[in-house]
Formats: C-alpha cells, structure tokens, sequence
C-alpha cells in the first residue's frame, strides 16, 4: 500500500464474496446457473461445482460458445453467471455479447474476473483494460463494477433479478472495505462515501479506498474533496455527475482501466455537454501496459493515493 | 412486437392435421403446395422491398416448411410457452423465409411482410426476437446461432423437459469457428434432443463454398465430432419430414440438407449472383409464374 493509507486494513479478494453469493443464490432458485471457460479455478467455482454439478457448465476454452450457450440457457428460463477472465470474455466474445445479449436482450449476467491488471505480470494480452469500453460502447447492457466484497454480493443477488443483460466486474486485486454497513449501494445510482466542495473524485472498484485515502490526505491540506463511488458505470448516475460538476469546482476520474471510453470517457461525455468543469482522468493513457505486479503497475501510471491527490491538487489550484 | 393472426394460426393448424394425417403422397403434395407458396411470398416480399438474400430463402424453405407444419411442438399463439421446441435459424440473412414461414403459422398478419426492411418495421433485415414473436434469438452476424441452440438444449435436459431444438445453419456459416466449438460442446454433452440441419447449397456470398474455404467431407466432420450425421435431399418434403421426425437418441443429429440456391426459380437455381441480387419487377413475375405453376 502507498503511504497515507491506513495500513492494517484488512483486504479482500472480490471473487469470494461473489462466489459465497452465487452459491447462496443458487441454493435458494434453481434457475441460477453458472457458465466457464475451463475457468472453474480462476473463477472459484469448484465448490458450485460440487454443490451443484449439473448446474455448471464448462463448455472449455471458448468464449464465443460459452456467450451463446449462455443466451441459449436464458432462453430456457435459466439465469446464467458466465463466469470467465474479463479480457477473454469481453474480448473475444464481444460480438456475442452484443447480438445474442444485449440486442437480444437476454438476461445473462457476464462476470469479468480479474479485470484490470490483475495479471499484471502475464502482459497485456491478458489485462483487461478495455473492457469498460468495450461494454459501455453497448446499449441495453448494465455495467456495474463493485469496489469491495459487500458490494460484490449486493451487484450478485441485484443481477439475478429480472434485470436483463449486465456486464459485472469482479475484482481479484485485494481491496479494503469501503461500503457503509447496510447500505452497500443502490444499483444506477453513485454513492457519495465523503462529501466535500472543491473538487470531486469519481472512482470504481480497486480505485475506490485510494479516492478515500487521497480525501483523507487532502484534507489535512485544507482541500475539501468529495468521493464518488461509481459502481453502476452504465447507465451512468448522470444526477450524481450534474450534481458534483455544480457544487464542486472539478472532478477527476479514477478507475484501473484505459482512460479512452470507460468511466472518464462516461462522465466526460456528461460534463462536456451540460457543465463543463476542469477535469483529471485517471486510468492507463491509451497505451499497452508494461509487465509487472498489479501494485507496480498501478503506481506505474499514477493510479495511487499520491497520484490521485496531485491530480486534485491541480485542479484545485485551477480555482478563479 | 407484432402479435398472432389468430384465423390464420387455425388454417396452420388444419394444414398440420392434415399432412400428420395424409399418406405419403399427399403429405408430399402438401408440404411442397406450402413451401412453393411460400417461395413466391419470399420473392414478391424481397422484391417489394428491394432487399433481401434471395438465394438462401429458396433453398431453405423446404426445411422450415416441413418443420412448421409438421414436426416442430410449437403453438403461435404462446410464442413463450416455456416448453415449445426451439427452431434457430442461425443463417439469419434469411429472414424473410422464416418472416414468411412464421407468418402462415399466424404468429403475426401475413400484411406484416409488406413492411419489411421499411422505416421502423418490425421486419428488419436480420430477425429481431424483440418485434417478432416466434424468433429465439437475433441472428445475422454468422455462426451465433448454434451455440445459443447448445444451450438451449442444455437448459431442455436441465429442465428434464421433452422440448427439442432444432437449429438451421447455412453451410458458407460453417466457415465460422464458434460453429464448431458449438458442435464440440453439443458432442461432448451427447445431447440428443438436439438436432442441426445444415442447408447445403454450395453457394456462399462470393463464391462456392468448395472454392472459397473447403467444406467437404462434411458428414465425417460431423461425426468425428460425435454427432450422428446424414444427407439427405433438402427439397424432398417426406425425407425431411422423416429424418426430422425421428426420435431424439443419445446423440445430437445432423441433417445435411443437399440443396439448390434459388430453388425453384430456373434463372437464379444455383447461381452465385443470386446471393443478394433483387428480382425485378419483371424477373419477380417471371419467378412467381414458375413457382405456382
């Protein structure tokens, strides 16, 4: 962890909850299945397998079949998690995600595991920054990416409900708890952890905690700074974006993605049109990743709580 | 969404009777009655529209038209009805043969057809199962809908349910890998309430198929893959009618359905210009004439 934060916060890897949850789920409605790409491990589904054989289907290494099969399922009134490494599933099953879910509207609920670069070392062939991008592109498609485990259960339980297709990210960089008991979120609409009146920092998923940090640590520079936790990324909480670009002087984006199309991109487009306010994006700048940890490479491009905290340094500074 | 033509769901209805009743001779009269009328819909409609993929729609018309009338457990006036078979028409340029077959099903107004590809229509170039009751899944991009079909019959056995799936391919579609990891997956899982018919014209978009990216020996592929796999004649409605009859087994089945592109029209039988090509107005009733001769 980057100094300022607060060291012993325990940590969590999102997939457990969400496994925890499916299972739970699935005990309780028998529609629930879950869809892999030989990805029983990556994706913690050995103990579904063993609770519910018949009920996860691995249809082995092949994304565009496993996104078909899933509609295929839900069209046999089943609920489908397709649960798969998020630059495989987004990737190479884009056109399937958007004619036989999206366009179809087809109540699949695609769980991107490790997205980001969570496999920091494995290069970029096998992060999955563009996913943000690539599902936002699409209409009829809910985005929700979660920034901790009670997130992760409340998005779980959400999406099995007749909500049609959703792209769900789940994390497996370990996060600390960030959600208020209780009130998890409420899916469309961003959650403010902190309030504040200079500048406001969107963020999602592992970027989340460091958007706290940086608050706690602007704070005692006398920059009063709110938090937004965006965890529905499409539709975007425009109300939330209008509100923070009224109240506050600027807003900086933070997500572990590329900046071109995904979160940024989404409130960008919002402000540009119906109040403009100086803005940071943060996230990898439109390039490949180098190799490394997922810690190296987040502090690589700045997505720290350093890196956040000078970005609103800037535009606080930018104030008249 | 456009909804069921309820009078012309009871003349489908007595049309079923009467094949599933008829002998063999008559059954064959019938089907190829329907599916000829149903061609010379097919052409008028493209040729309305001045759009269309009219070489396809004839050569797959015997197969939907055996299937509607007389194989498929499907009723138009509960397009969700949760145990209905499934028919996925993965070729999905197609669209107006099954528009047309799905429209003397009744599970919407034949006047529908008129509208196709027009500003708004229900009727889009590709089926939109959105609009149109009876489509399963929106089809158009190739080789998306075999694996929707794997599932489905996936979820049939899931569901401990006596449906079927029946999912028609084109042949150029096969060119697609998803088709065949789809295939695999159908293999592998031994599901014998699945049935694939493959409409083999020979013809793709540009060429023939054997020209372009080979196909052949397609029933060994097929098999090798743990399917049961035969050929058989596309445009004999009681072959059809029979091999598409038999009872699921402990293996999904392949039909590969030898067709002609541009069936029953004898200036577009088997040419690769008719892919996409639309029939003049004079080509139109030059075409007609022939099919309800």
């Amino acid at each position: 962890m980057t100094a300022g934060t607060v060291a012993a916060a325990p940590t969590f890897d999102c997939r457990i909850a969400f496994v925890e949850e499916l299972r739970a789920l699935a005990r309780d409605d028998e529609r629930i299945v879950a869809v892999c790409n030989d990805s029983v491990g990556s994706s913690n589904l050995g103990g579904f397998a063993t609770e519910f054989p018949d009920r996860l289907i691995n249809v082995g290494i092949a994304e565009q079949n496993m996104v078909g099969v899933a509609a295929g399922l839900a069209g046999g009134g089943y609920v489908p998690f397709v649960c798969a490494a998020a630059p495989f599933l987004t990737g190479r099953a884009l056109e399937q995600v958007k004619a036989d879910l999206a366009y179809s509207n087809a109540h699949v609920v695609l769980c991107g595991m490790s997205p980001g670069m969570a496999y920091g070392e494995l290069g970029p062939t096998h992060h999955s920054i563009e996913d943000l991008a690539w599902m936002r592109a699409l209409a009829n498609l809910w985005v929700i990416v979660p920034a901790d485990p009670a997130q992760t259960r409340r998005a779980v339980r959400w999406a099995a409900g007749d909500v049609g297709p959703v792209y769900l990210r789940v994390g497996r960089f370990k996060v600390p708890a960030v959600t208020p008991d209780g009130t998890p979120f409420d899916v469309g609409r961003a959650s403010r952890l902190l309030d504040g009146t200079d500048v406001t920092v969107i963020a999602i998923g592992t970027m989340v905690s460091r958007a706290l940090d940086a608050a706690a640590l602007l704070r005692a520079e006398g920059v009063s700074v709110r938090v937004l936790n965006m965890a529905t990324v499409q539709p975007l909480d425009t109300a939330a974006v209008l509100a923070a670009a009224q109240q506050t002087r600027g807003i900086v984006t933070v997500e572990e993605a590329t900046v071109r199309g995904g979160l940024g991109a989404a409130v960008a487009e919002y402000v540009v049109q119906f109040h403009p306010v100086p803005m940071r994006l943060l996230g990898v700048p439109g390039v490949f990743a180098p190799t490394g940890s997922t810690e190296f490479l987040l502090e690589y491009f700045g997505l720290t709580v350093e890196g956040i905290a000078t970005a609103v340094r800037e535009l606080a500074a930018e104030r008249d | 969404m456009l909804t069921a033509d309820v009078p012309q769901v009871s003349r489908w209805r007595k049309l079923r009777e009467d094949v599933l009743a008829a002998d063999l001779q008559t059954q064959a009269h019938l089907l190829q009655q329907a599916a000829d009328a149903a061609r010379a819909t097919v052409v008028q409609t493209i040729s309305r529209a001045g759009l269309g993929h009219v070489g396809g729609d004839l050569s797959v018309l015997d197969i939907l038209t055996v299937l509607y009338a007389a194989v498929l457990r499907v009723d138009p006036e509960r397009p969700d009805w949760t145990d209905r078979d499934r028919l996925v028409l993965s070729k999905g340029h197609c669209a107006v043969s099954l528009y047309t077959t799905l429209a003397r099903c009744g599970y919407f107004p034949a006047a529908a057809l008129s509208t196709f590809t027009g500003p708004l229509s229900e009727l889009n170039g590709h089926p939109d199962r959105k609009k149109v009751p009876g489509v399963e899944t929106n089809t158009g991009p190739l080789g998306h809908g075999f694996p929707f079909a794997v599932g489905a019959a996936i979820a049939g056995r899931l569901a401990a349910s006596q449906r079927r799936v029946f999912v028609v391919l084109g042949d150029g579609e096969l060119q697609e890998g998803s088709n065949w990891e789809a295939m695999m997956t159908a293999g592998h899982r031994e599901l014998g309430n699945l049935v694939a018919v493959v409409d083999r014209n020979r013809l793709q978009q540009g060429d023939r198929t054997e020209s372009t990216n080979r196909l052949d020996p397609l029933a060994p592929k097929w098999r090798s893959f743990g399917w049961q796999a035969e050929e058989i004649d596309g445009h004999d409605p009681v072959a059809l009618l029979q091999a598409l009859s038999a009872p699921a087994s402990g293996q999904p089945r392949c039909l590969i359905a030898n067709t002609v592109k541009g069936k029953g029209v004898s200036f577009m039988e088997d040419r690769v210009e008719w892919h996409h090509k639309v029939p003049s107005q004079d080509q139109a009733e030059m075409a007609i004439a022939e099919l309800t001769r």
